[in-house]
C-alpha cells in the first residue's frame, strides 16, 4: 500500500510486525502474527441545529499473538520501534507460557495460503476529505428542520473511519488492507408527560458502509427531517400497540438487527463452543445438527459473505490473514455454516476460519461477524402488506434484547402501524415482540425482494471489550402469529 | 516524559499555535491493562497492553473540538494540536462553552497497590487455577483482569492534577448441566482477590441451580442478589442521574422529591476506592449523594450540564459526554442497619442457591418470590420512564415461606426501574455490600442484596 505513515523515527509496518513476530518465535512460540493498525476516526454530532461535538481520533500501534504449546498470549504496543516490536512479542510468548498454568486441549489451525497482498475498500468520495464545514451544514440543517418541524431534541450524526492494516504471520502472510467507513443519520425525539418518543431515519445513529461520503450524501438527511419530526410527535398521541398474538410484518432495518441478533451471534463458533459462555454468552446450536437442524422456514437463505462491496463487515482478508470467501449459513432454512476462526474451526472439525477481527491494534483477533444477510425473497413489501388480513407491521429497531443462548428474544422498534384486510391503517406507538429464534423464523412465509445491506457499527464482544463493525443484508418480511404489544 | 510533562506540552503547543486566546485542556492516561480469560476451565485468551492516550479539547474563536491520540513524540503531538485546532476553527460557534477548570486544589494521593499495577501473567493465571480448582470439577469461565492507569490533566488555566489508579476484578461462572452460578469482585488490591472463595462460591450456586422448572409470568417478589442491583444502578445512572438527560427532559430524576422508597440511599462515590480524583475537564470528584433515604437530591454534570441546569459540576465530565452525557460510574447502594448479619438468619442455613448469611436474611422474609443472581442485556423502551427488558441469568430460584424450594429457569421482564423502587417498593436492603467490576476498569458497582415488593417477568424460557 502507498502511502500513509503518520510516525516519526519508526521501521516500516511491515517490519515492526515482522520484528514482534520473530521475537515471539524465538521466545519460544510455534506460532505468531502481528498486526499493525493506524485508524483514524472522525465523527461529529449535533442538536438542534447547533454543532453538539466534533471528535477527531488518531491511533497507531501493534499486537503480537503469540500460540506457544497450546496456549496464546497477547500484547499490545503504541510503538513500532524496532525495539518495542521485539519486546511485544516476547511479552506476548510470556503470556502465553503463563496460560499453560490452566491448560487446554491442544490447539491446531486450520490450514490457509500465506498471502501476500493488498487491499482497499472502494470509496468514491474520501470522507476525511469533506470540508468539515460542510459536513457540519449537513448536521446543522438536518437538526434544524427537524426541530421546527416540532421535535423537542432534533439530533444527527456521523462517524467516519479510515484504517490501514499491516498483517504478518510466522507463516508468511504479509498483507495489508486500507478499509474506509462511514456513515449517519439523523433522529427526532418528542417529550410528553409520562414518556418519549423518537423517529429517526434511516436507522437510529444512521447507516453505515464500507465506502465514502458518497453513501451520507446518498441519504439526503434534510429531505427526511420533517418528516422524521412530525411522526416522533404525532407517536405521542397514537394509540399503544395492542397486545397479543398476530401476524408481524418487520422492516428491512429491524430485520437487519433480527438477524445480527438471532441469527449471527448464534452462529459465533466460539460461543458454541463455550469460549464466551461467562460473558456474550453460548448459543443455543449444537454442532452435532449442523447440516440438518431446520433454523427457519425454506425462505430463510443466510449467508455470510464478507465480500459485499460497500457493506460495513466487508474486507479484503480477516485479521488471521484468511481471505474473505462467501459462505452459507442457513440453506432454504436448513443451518449449515458458522462463523470460525483457524483455531476454533479445528476445535469443531471444520475446515474454514475467515471471520476474525480485531477492534484496533490493542484488541485480540477473535470471531466476529462480517456481513451475515437475508438473500432476497420473491415478494415487495406492497405484496405483503396487501395479503395481510390483520396484523402490525413495525419498524426502526428502538430496543433489542435477547438471552445468553441466543433464542428468547424481545425486541422495540420506534413505529408501528396497524395492518387490516391488506391495508396499512393507523400509526402504533411502543410496539414491540417477542419470541424464540428458531420458532420465529420457521414462522416466516412472505420475504421481499427490497434488500439493502444494513450496517452495524455497535457490535459489542469480548473482553477487554470490542466493538465491531458488522453487514446485514435484510429486506421486509411476514412472520405469524408472533406475540406482540409486551409492556411493563 | 512523565504524564504531567506531556500534558503541558501539549498546552504551550496549543499556546504557540493558537495564540494567547486558545483555551486547551489535556489528558495523558498511560494504562498497562491485563485480562487472563479463561473458558471450559482452562485459559483459552490471555492479553496485556500498554498503552498511551493525549485528549485535547481546544476552544478557539468562540469555537470547540476535541481530539485524541496515541502517538507522543514531538511530531505527533504538534499534529495533534494542529489537527484540533483546525477543526476547532472549521466548527460553528459554540455559545455554549462553559469554559476552563480554574485552578484548584488536588487531593492528595492515596496508597496505591503495587502488587495489582505491576501483576504478572503468572499472578493472574495462578487465581484463575484456583477458581477452576475450588470448582470440583465443574466447568468454569470467566476472567481475571489487572488494570493500572497514570492520568494527568492540564489546561490553560492553570490547573493541574495528577493521580495513578489501580484495580484488580475478578468475575467467572461456574456450569452444572446448563445451569451456571456466578461470583464477581471488584478490589483494590490483588491480594483481595482469592479465586478459590469465588470459585467455590460459583461452584455452590450452579449445582443449586439444576433442574430448574419453568414458572409462569407475571408480578413476583424478588431477592436480587449484589450483581442483579448492578444493572438497576447502571440504568439509574445513565439514564435517570445523567445530567444531560435531566436538562433535556428525558430522565424522570426530580431533585427533592421522593421519588424512592426510604429505603434507598445512592452515593456516587469515585474515592471510596481506587479511582481518578478528577474527570476529564479537571473537575475535582467527590462523593455525591444522589438519593438521600428516598429523596432525590442531585443529578450527575459536567461544566456543560451544569450551566444548563444553573448547577456547577459534581466532576462527571468524560469523553464524548457532550453527545451522551456525564454519568455516575462508581455507584453504591447504601446498605441497611449494621454490617454484621452473621447468625441473624432463623434457623438452619448451608450455602447453596443462597450463598451468604446477608441474602440469606432477606430471602428469610419472603412469602412467595424469586431468588435473582444476576441480570442481563437490559436494555431500554422509554428512557424517561425508564422502562426496561431484560433476562434473569446465572440462577433463579423460587422462594416459599423463606426457603428457597426450587431452581427456576430464566423468565424476560419488563419494569419501569424507578417505579419498581418507589417509596413502599422496596422491602429490605442487605448489610454488606459487594463491589462488582464494569466492563470497563474504573468503573465499579456497589451493593448489598435487595428485596423487592414486585418484579413484572413477562415471559419464561421459552417465550
Amino acid at each position: 500500500m502507498s502511502g500513509r505513515s503518520p510516525r516519526v523515527g519508526c521501521v516500516s509496518e511491515f517490519d515492526a510486525a515482522t520484528a514482534a513476530v520473530q521475537a515471539a518465535l524465538d521466545a519460544g512460540a510455534r506460532y505468531a502474527d502481528a498486526r499493525v493498525m493506524h485508524r483514524r476516526y472522525e465523527s461529529m454530532s449535533a442538536r438542534n441545529g447547533e454543532i453538539e461535538e466534533l471528535t477527531q481520533d488518531e491511533s497507531v500501534g501493534l499486537g503480537v499473538r503469540a500460540l506457544v504449546g497450546s496456549s496464546w498470549g497477547f500484547h499490545a504496543v503504541p510503538d513500532l520501534t524496532d525495539a518495542a516490536a521485539r519486546d511485544a512479542g516476547r511479552r506476548a510468548a510470556r503470556i502465553a507460557a503463563a496460560s499453560a498454568r490452566v491448560p487446554g486441549p491442544s490447539v491446531d489451525l486450520v490450514p490457509v495460503e500465506a498471502a501476500t497482498a493488498s487491499w482497499a475498500s472502494a470509496c468514491e468520495v474520501d470522507p476525511l476529505g469533506v470540508p468539515l464545514s460542510d459536513k457540519g451544514d449537513l448536521l446543522v440543517d438536518a437538526t434544524a428542520t427537524m426541530a421546527a418541524h416540532g421535535a423537542d431534541i432534533a439530533e444527527g450524526l456521523y462517524q467516519i473511519w479510515d484504517t490501514a492494516k499491516w498483517f504478518v504471520s510466522s507463516e508468511g502472510h504479509r498483507v495489508d488492507q486500507r478499509i474506509r467507513e462511514c456513515g449517519g443519520g439523523i433522529s427526532a425525539t418528542s417529550i410528553g408527560d409520562g414518556e418519549t418518543q423518537r423517529r429517526s431515519y434511516p436507522s437510529y445513529r444512521g447507516q453505515y458502509g464500507t465506502t465514502g461520503w458518497e453513501l451520507v450524501t446518498s441519504l439526503d438527511l434534510s429531505a427526511h427531517a420533517a418528516q422524521v419530526a412530525e411522526e416522533s410527535r404525532a407517536l405521542l398521541t397514537a394509540p399503544l400497540c395492542p397486545a397479543g398474538e398476530t401476524d408481524l410484518i418487520l422492516g428491512g432495518e429491524q430485520l437487519a438487527l433480527q438477524i445480527h441478533e438471532s441469527v449471527g451471534h448464534a452462529i459465533e463458533l466460539d460461543r458454541i463452543l463455550g469460549w464466551e459462555a461467562a460473558f456474550a454468552g453460548t448459543s443455543w446450536l449444537d454442532l452435532a445438527q449442523l447440516g440438518t437442524l431446520r433454523y427457519g422456514s425454506e425462505l430463510m437463505n443466510v449467508t455470510i459473505d464478507p465480500a459485499i462491496p460497500g457493506a460495513l463487515g466487508s474486507f479484503g482478508f480477516d485479521d488471521e490473514g484468511s481471505p474473505a470467501v462467501k459462505r452459507d449459513a442457513v440453506r432454504e432454512g436448513r443451518w449449515v455454516g458458522v462463523l470460525a476462526g483457524r483455531d476454533s474451526a479445528a476445535v469443531a472439525g471444520l475446515d474454514y476460519g475467515g471471520s476474525v477481527r480485531a477492534d484496533g491494534w490493542a484488541r485480540l483477533p477473535m470471531v466476529r461477524m462480517t456481513n451475515v444477510g437475508l438473500e432476497p425473497g420473491p415478494h415487495t413489501l406492497e405484496e405483503i402488506i396487501a395479503a395481510t388480513d390483520d396484523g402490525v407491521l413495525m419498524d426502526l429497531n428502538r430496543s433489542w434484547s435477547i438471552d445468553d443462548k441466543r433464542l428468547n428474544f424481545q425486541f422495540g422498534c420506534e413505529i408501528g402501524w396497524e395492518v387490516k384486510k391488506g391495508r396499512r391503517g393507523r400509526m402504533l406507538r411502543n410496539p414491540t415482540y417477542t419470541g424464540i429464534g428458531p420458532l420465529f423464523w420457521r414462522s416466516m412465509d412472505m420475504l421481499s425482494s427490497e434488500t439493502v445491506a444494513w450496517g452495524t457499527p455497535n457490535c459489542g464482544k469480548g473482553q477487554p471489550g470490542q466493538t465491531g463493525h458488522t453487514g446485514h443484508p435484510a429486506a421486509p418480511a411476514r412472520f405469524r402469529n408472533v406475540r406482540v404489544g409486551v409492556r411493563a | 516524559m512523565t504524564e504531567l510533562e506531556l500534558a503541558g506540552q501539549v498546552v504551550e503547543l496549543v499556546r504557540r499555535a493558537g495564540g494567547p486566546g486558545a483555551q486547551a485542556e489535556v489528558v495523558v492516561t498511560r494504562a498497562d491493562l491485563a485480562l487472563t480469560r479463561f473458558a471450559n476451565s482452562f485459559i483459552h485468551q490471555n492479553v496485556a497492553e500498554s498503552t498511551v492516550g493525549v485528549r485535547l479539547r481546544v476552544h478557539v474563536d468562540g469555537r470547540t473540538a476535541a481530539g485524541s491520540g496515541s502517538v507522543v513524540t514531538p511530531d505527533g503531538l504538534r499534529a495533534l494540536v494542529e489537527r484540533t485546532l483546525t477543526a476547532a476553527r472549521l466548527c460553528p460557534p459554540d455559545p455554549a462553552w462553559p469554559g476552563l477548570t480554574p485552578p484548584t486544589p488536588a487531593p492528595a494521593g492515596g496508597p496505591v497497590d503495587e502488587a495489582a499495577a505491576y501483576a504478572d501473567p503468572d499472578e493472574r493465571a495462578e487465581r484463575v487455577r484456583a477458581f477452576v480448582s475450588a470448582a470440583g470439577g465443574l466447568e468454569t469461565a470467566g476472567y481475571c483482569r489487572t488494570a493500572h492507569r497514570s492520568s494527568a490533566f492540564a489546561n490553560s488555566a492553570g490547573h493541574t492534577a495528577h493521580w495513578r489508579a489501580v484495580e484488580a476484578a475478578m468475575d467467572g461462572i461456574a456450569r452444572s448441566g446448563g445451569a451456571d452460578g456466578v461470583a464477581r469482585l471488584c478490589a483494590d488490591r490483588l491480594a483481595d482477590l482469592d479465586g478459590a472463595v469465588l470459585g467455590a462460591r460459583a461452584a455452590v450456586k450452579a449445582r443449586a441451580a439444576a433442574d430448574p422448572v419453568e414458572l409462569p409470568p407475571g408480578r413476583y417478589e424478588v431477592v436480587f442478589e449484589p450483581a442483579a442491583v448492578t444493572d438497576l444502578l447502571q440504568n439509574l445512572s445513565w439514564f435517570g442521574f445523567n445530567g444531560k438527560r435531566y436538562v433535556e427532559r428525558q430522565s424522570f430524576a426530580e431533585p427533592g422529591a421522593a421519588q424512592f422508597d426510604p429505603a434507598v440511599t445512592l452515593v456516587d462515590d469515585p474515592l471510596g476506592a481506587s479511582g481518578l480524583p478528577f474527570d476529564v475537564e479537571g473537575t475535582t470528584r467527590k462523593a455525591v449523594t444522589l438519593v438521600e433515604a428516598g429523596t432525590t437530591r442531585a443529578v450527575t454534570h459536567d461544566r456543560r450540564t451544569a450551566v444548563e441546569a444553573g448547577a456547577e459540576s459534581t466532576g462527571h465530565a468524560i469523553a464524548g459526554g457532550a453527545t451522551v452525557g456525564p454519568m455516575a460510574r462508581n455507584l453504591r447502594l447504601a446498605a441497611g442497619g449494621d454490617a454484621s448479619p452473621a447468625g441473624a438468619v432463623p434457623g438452619a442455613w448451608t450455602p447453596g442457591a443462597v450463598a451468604d448469611p446477608d441474602t440469606a436474611e432477606l430471602v428469610a422474609q419472603v412469602g412467595r418470590g424469586l431468588l435473582v443472581s444476576d441480570l442481563w442485556y437490559t436494555r431500554v423502551l422509554d428512557p424517561k420512564s425508564l422502562v426496561i427488558t431484560g433476562l434473569t441469568r446465572n440462577g433463579v430460584w423460587l422462594v416459599e415461606d423463606g426457603v428457597v424450594v426450587g431452581a427456576v429457569r430464566d423468565l424476560r421482564f419488563t419494569e419501569s426501574y424507578p417505579r419498581a423502587l418507589a417509596p413502599g417498593g422496596v422491602l429490605g436492603v442487605g448489610r454488606v455490600p459487594v463491589r462488582q467490576p464494569d466492563r470497563v476498569d474504573g468503573v465499579w458497582w456497589e451493593a448489598p442484596p435487595v428485596r423487592l415488593a414486585s418484579w413484572h417477568f413477562t415471559g419464561g424460557a421459552s417465550g
